[in-house]
């Protein structure tokens, strides 16, 4: 090394040259989210005309009512599910941990009729808050990645439900009237359980823009290093986000349990599908970082429809696995092609300016 | 310590020592940071600058030794100790959210609050905007991180640690990937910050800029503290030789070559946006250098040519045939040689053993029917590292244990193993230790000799006068200049590179 | 003078290293230990036809695994597979139901299941998709794909032929463990003593430096997806043959059993590294303490418990040291994890 050695500095005198204003990436970044929610109320416009075309039934109140109670229970699992997904992990034990809430409340109600049904509620959401913090610490201080470690209590925890019910079935029958008509109760024209999600999607909603926590979510999917370094705690936010997703999965069970009243160990079975299909396709990046859970309510009400408009239409409802997974791969195929055009753009104009 | 103010200093480190498992990374290393003061951390790579950075920044702990605040012992749990304590951080490559606004990158962590704790959104924008408006930049507050460029990176980092009203700012090799001007805009506001009593700690390799920007310097070897200067007190040599440990020396053996037939040859080359009609030629036993700002566009050419980047205009021969687009297997087949910018990202797989790395490119060449011959491939790796005088203990040790200059060793035994026709090196002394570096510039040299093509992209102007037949300016993704080794000076190639060039 | 090591990460790698070559021992102990108290503490573990059955019953496991080691060394996943052995199934259901021969059919059942993973292959190789998402995704479309096909009814009358040959066994070994015997041998061969094996190591452990030695990462990757495929058919004629039934719903949650043999077999889920007989081992020692579970009565959704805690068990294990270092050594990269 010589005493020269100094990289090619430009000397100081060109420092007096106007800094270049400001890219216009925000607006290009910005309209790109919102074509997104703008999409999925697009198809749903087009799937509600194309369906009540060929069968008016479907655009009925009934029928508009049953799509809305179907989409709830997926919405507030979606909502969950967003708050995990934006810190770049996923939460696959949703459906398992509905099972095991649903089961145990009906259990409760069906045993001992004299529990309050509140009382039942706040022990389903603590049941899936504990079952969310098993996640929590796994992926948050153990450093499992959340994908295995979900996996394993999805299995884990369904396995713990097939044990505590051995075999057993609650039926409607054997819950408490109260209880059920929570399932079927109307408020001001539209269904208890829908108010349920609707409550909590916009106090997630409000919480996840406004609050200080809420924000470091999408700081840690962002960038998690920069997040250490901005002394944000990253474990406890991510333990965090688990025990509020499975807190909304103790408090779908008990939704599940009071809508269907039959209750045994394989409730939800598979639902951990519909969930990550509806957070993918409203938008919410795997990535993390990025996405609302406003876009993944949508994309849960949007799937909810797709599968009520099957049933109008006559197509056989198997078909509902195949429509969701083509969902989920167009929806990141979707975000991939946007993501590199936005890139492509950058970049060009990053050029041009400099040039 | 020279010429001590009187106050004591607002952070400091006493005595501190850290290690990594058997690894001695800082030994009884002091600093004192004071206010007001610009203060420069020199050392070569490896000499436990990055270590010494992150204890401060409350990332490592100390294993011995105290980091006192005031003049009283405090200690850092974790960076938001250290930033609670007035500490900024400026990490070489900025650390932000891409998809978060600038503003809300800005105040992570501590947002200001309005009723019901939420966010107070407005008060936030007017505050960032305010201090872009103090450090004289326009960025848009609303604008997400995403896109942004390095410097302009920077500047948030720099907004950020002014909004923390921190009192020591830590910069950690800023300079690094910035272009001249950027650099200069960054010195204006780092000077602001110093001279409201911002107390300044400098990492750089560049020893212009210590020169320029600092007042008192501490240089680090091997982990050991050397000793603390004023800078008005020496010369730049004087630094080198507290850094290296010994005397600076002319470090270019080049021998004279008679230049072949052309090995190389690249026409119209384009990568929208990145670099734009680039045509050179480079000739059997010529070392050509690539020389240009960082940003010029200098390694995207290096790594379009040899297929890792597709190109969309233009195309590459190699011994007058043409080179398939976009395929690093066809270009090695041409018998083209990489060896890139990035060791640890790009030139090493750094759990992979020693011999299982120099293998990798050659793969064919170690095998026996089917099947890959453990012995041959241990015999390729055992040939070059003792070719290249590599320091290893064991050629099955993964090549994350070894230094940096011993790393880029394997990285060139890998590609020589190959007897390549054309080597194209980026960045090929680039954080490594002094001897080594000789080695390395005496290689290319007898390899020119030997009848290869050498393409040599570097930053360091000694280098590329010392050892290039021909030198190559880019600026701004244009190659501007071609300059002949006699006419090749410092000023003929800052010109070319700064734009002013005649060319 | 390995000061370099001071950064942070190669310093604390090289212990996890030794470990996990630590690890395949781990396992084998694993593997005798719970053998040898299966055959002394459960009834009727320790007898000829039960020993076929348990090695019968680990086939489509072991298959799908030999491929899944390659795609996790690889930095990547298939969470597909066992939808690709569902949609193999009914493919063949259908055919055999529209009369085809089932000389014909089964070649075709395999080209469903490369053709599956050509897809997702091309997802992640072309469009540079993780293949976590990719694969949850046609996770759901192949079995959703299946259900189309063949609906809920259940194909049982094949070639006694055939479904003979599935559960023929010479003594305790039965057939289709030969055919798990040599694929896995070629498999190894393939990881631990080729090129090909080296490229993918390489590409596992630093995707971009190995696309700067010349190795041809998304070729590669498109086919080792294309492999997970068709083994994946495969292990779906084993299954239809061995239960005599092609259903839509043959396999569902098999990629569990799969994912967690190859981990705990100590395959890294951050790829580059791992060996094929730890995996080969950790699918034997799921299969007894299924088995040992099955002879003790425990129900079938009981068993996936206990998959799914060995699963976590497996990458747990080797964290828990990192928690305690990770005290002293809050890297910034400890926020990363795998979505």
């Amino acid at each position: 090394m010589s005493g020269r050695e100094t990289g090619l500095a430009a000397p100081a005198a060109e420092s007096a040259a106007a800094p270049a204003p400001p890219p216009r990436g925000d607006r290009l970044v910005s309209r790109v989210a919102r074509v997104r929610e703008l999409g999925i109320v697009v198809a749903l416009v087009l799937l509600f005309a194309v369906t009540g075309a060929v069968n008016p039934g479907f655009l009925s109140p009934d029928s508009l009512r049953d799509i809305l109670l179907n989409s709830s229970i997926v919405a507030v699992l979606a909502i969950g599910q967003t708050l995990v997904v934006i810190t770049r992990n996923v939460d696959l034990s949703v459906s398992s941990v509905v099972g095991l809430s649903a089961f145990g409340g009906a259990l409760v109600l069906a045993d001992h009729p004299g529990v309050p049904a509140p009382l039942v509620i706040a022990g389903c959401v603590l049941l899936g808050a504990l079952c969310g913090a098993v996640n929590g610490l796994l992926v948050g201080v153990a450093a499992v990645p959340a994908l295995v470690a979900t996996l394993g209590t999805l299995y884990a925890f369904r396995g713990v439900d097939y044990a505590w019910a051995g075999g057993r079935q609650v039926n409607a029958a054997d819950m408490p009237e109260g209880f059920l008509a929570l399932g079927s109760a109307s408020v001001l024209g539209l269904p208890l359980l829908a108010l349920v999600a609707l409550a909590v999607l916009l106090a997630v909603g409000w919480a996840l823009r406004n609050l200080p926590p809420g924000r470091e979510l999408y700081a840690i999917g962002s960038n998690p290093e920069a997040a250490v370094l901005a002394g944000i705690r990253v474990r406890r936010r991510v333990v965090a986000a688990f025990v509020a997703s499975g807190a909304l999965a103790g408090l779908a069970g008990a939704m599940w349990a009071a809508r269907f009243g039959t209750v045994d160990a394989t409730v939800a079975t598979g639902k951990e599908l519909d969930v990550i299909a509806a957070v993918v396709v409203g938008g919410v990046a795997i990535f993390g970082g990025s996405g609302t859970v406003y876009g993944a309510v949508l994309g849960a009400v949007l799937l909810a429809s797709i599968s009520s408009a099957l049933a109008v239409l006559r197509v056989d409802a198997l078909a509902q696995t195949a429509i969701n997974g083509a969902l989920i791969i167009t929806a990141i195929v979707l975000d991939r092609v946007l993501a590199l055009r936005v890139a492509a753009a950058l970049r060009r104009r990053r050029y041009r300016d400099a040039a | 310590m020279p010429d001590r103010p009187p106050v004591p200093p607002v952070l400091a480190l006493h005595r501190v020592s850290k290690s990594f498992g058997a690894v001695r990374a800082l030994h009884e290393v002091s600093l004192e940071l004071f206010a007001g003061e610009a203060h420069a951390l020199a050392g070569e790579n490896g000499a436990g600058k990055s270590t010494l950075v992150k204890i401060l920044s409350g990332l490592h702990r100390p294993d011995a030794g105290r980091i006192l605040l005031d003049g009283e012992p405090a200690e850092f749990h974790g960076p938001a100790d250290a930033q609670r304590a007035g500490v900024a951080v400026i990490y070489q490559e900025p650390t932000l959210f891409p998809d978060l606004s600038v503003t809300e990158n800005i105040f992570m962590g501590r947002q200001p609050r309005a009723r019901f704790g939420r966010i107070d959104r407005p008060a936030a924008r007017r505050r960032a905007a305010a201090l872009f408006a103090g450090l004289g930049v326009q960025l848009d507050p609303d604008q997400p991180a995403r896109g942004l460029s390095i410097a302009d990176q920077q500047l948030v980092e720099i907004a950020k640690a002014l909004s923390r009203d921190a009192r020591v700012l830590i910069m950690d090799e800023p300079t690094a990937a910035l272009s001249g001007n950027e650099v200069a805009r960054l010195f204006g506001v780092v000077e602001a910050l110093r001279a409201r009593g911002c107390a300044v700690l400098f990492v750089s390799h560049r020893l212009e800029e210590i020169f320029e920007l600092c007042r008192r310097v501490t240089t680090l070897r091997d982990g050991a503290f050397v000793s603390g200067d004023l800078i008005a007190d020496m010369t730049p040599d004087d630094l080198v030789r507290r850094m290296v440990g010994r005397e600076p020396e002319a470090l270019f053996p080049k021998l004279d070559t008679v230049p072949g037939q052309v090995a190389l040859a690249v026409r119209r080359l384009t990568r929208e946006g990145v670099f734009t009609d680039v045509s050179f030629e480079v000739r059997a036993g010529e070392v050509v250098a690539l020389a240009g700002l960082v940003g010029a566009g200098r390694s995207e050419v290096a790594r379009a040519v040899f297929g890792v980047d597709r190109p969309d205009a233009g195309r590459v021969e190699v011994g007058g045939r043409r080179l398939r687009p976009a395929s690093p297997s066809a270009a090695m087949a041409a018998g083209l040689a990489l060896v890139p910018e990035d060791r640890r990202q790009q030139g090493l797989i750094m759990d992979l053993s020693i011999e299982r790395n120099i293998a990798l490119a050659g793969l064919p060449a170690v095998r026996r029917g089917p099947l890959i011959s453990r012995a041959a491939e241990r015999a390729r790796a055992h040939d070059w590292a003792v070719r290249l005088r590599l320091k290893f203990a064991r050629l099955a040790d993964p090549v994350g244990v070894l230094s940096g200059g011993n790393q880029q060793k394997v990285v060139l035994a890998k590609w020589l193993a190959r007897k390549p026709s054309v080597l194209i090196v980026d960045e090929p002394t680039r954080g490594i230790d002094v001897g080594t570096k000789a080695e390395v510039h005496r290689l290319l040299s007898e390899l020119a000799a030997g009848g290869v093509a050498v393409l040599m992209i570097s930053s360091e102007l000694p280098e590329v006068l010392g050892m290039a037949d021909r030198v190559l300016v880019m600026h701004e993704g244009r190659l501007v200049a071609d300059i002949p080794r006699a006419e090749a000076t410092e000023e003929s190639v800052m010109a070319a590179a700064t734009g002013r060039g005649a060319a | 003078m390995p000061r370099e090591a001071a950064g942070g990460a190669a310093a604390p790698r090289d212990p996890a290293g030794r470990l996990i070559r630590r690890w395949e021992g781990l396992i084998l102990v694993l593997l005798v230990t719970v053998t040898l108290w299966a055959s002394a503490g459960v009834d009727g573990f320790a007898n000829a036809s039960n020993v076929s059955f348990l090695l019968l019953d680990t086939t489509e496991i072991a298959l799908m695994a030999l491929t899944m080691t390659l795609v996790v060394v690889a930095a990547e996943i298939d969470l597909s597979v066992a939808s690709t052995l569902g949609l193999s199934c009914a493919v063949l259901g259908w055919l055999w139901n529209a009369g085809l021969a089932i000389e014909l059919i089964m070649p075709i059942c395999l080209l469903t299941g490369a053709l599956c993973g050509a897809v997702n292959g091309v997802l992640v190789t072309r469009l540079g998709l993780p293949s976590l998402a990719v694969t949850i995704g046609t996770f759901a479309l192949y079995r959703g794909l299946a259900y189309v096909i063949l609906g809920d009814q259940a194909v049982a009358d094949l070639p006694p032929a055939y479904t003979g040959l599935a559960t023929q066994t010479f003594g305790p070994v039965p057939l289709a463990t030969v055919l798990v015997a040599v694929l896995a041998a070629l498999a190894a061969t393939v990881l631990h003593a080729t090129g090909l094996g080296r490229s993918i190591f390489a590409l596992g452990a630093n995707e971009e430096a190995a696309h700067f030695a010349g190795v041809r990462v998304k070729r590669i990757k498109f086919w080792l997806f294309v492999a997970s495929g068709a083994c994946a058919a495969l292990a779906s004629l084993v299954y239809t043959f061995r239960y005599a039934s092609a259903r839509a719903d043959n396999g569902v949650g098999l990629e569990l059993a799969v994912v967690a043999a190859v981990l705990l077999g100590g395959v890294s889920i951050f790829g580059g590294r791992g060996t094929l007989p730890g995996v080969l081992m950790a699918v034997l020692l799921l299969g007894v303490v299924r088995n040992a579970l099955i002879l003790a009565d425990v129900a079938n959704e009981v068993l996936n418990f206990v998959t799914g805690l060995l699963l976590v068990a497996s990458v747990l294990a080797p964290n828990l040291g990192a928690i305690r270092r990770r005290r002293h050594l809050p890297t910034p990269s400890e926020g990363k994890s795998v979505p």
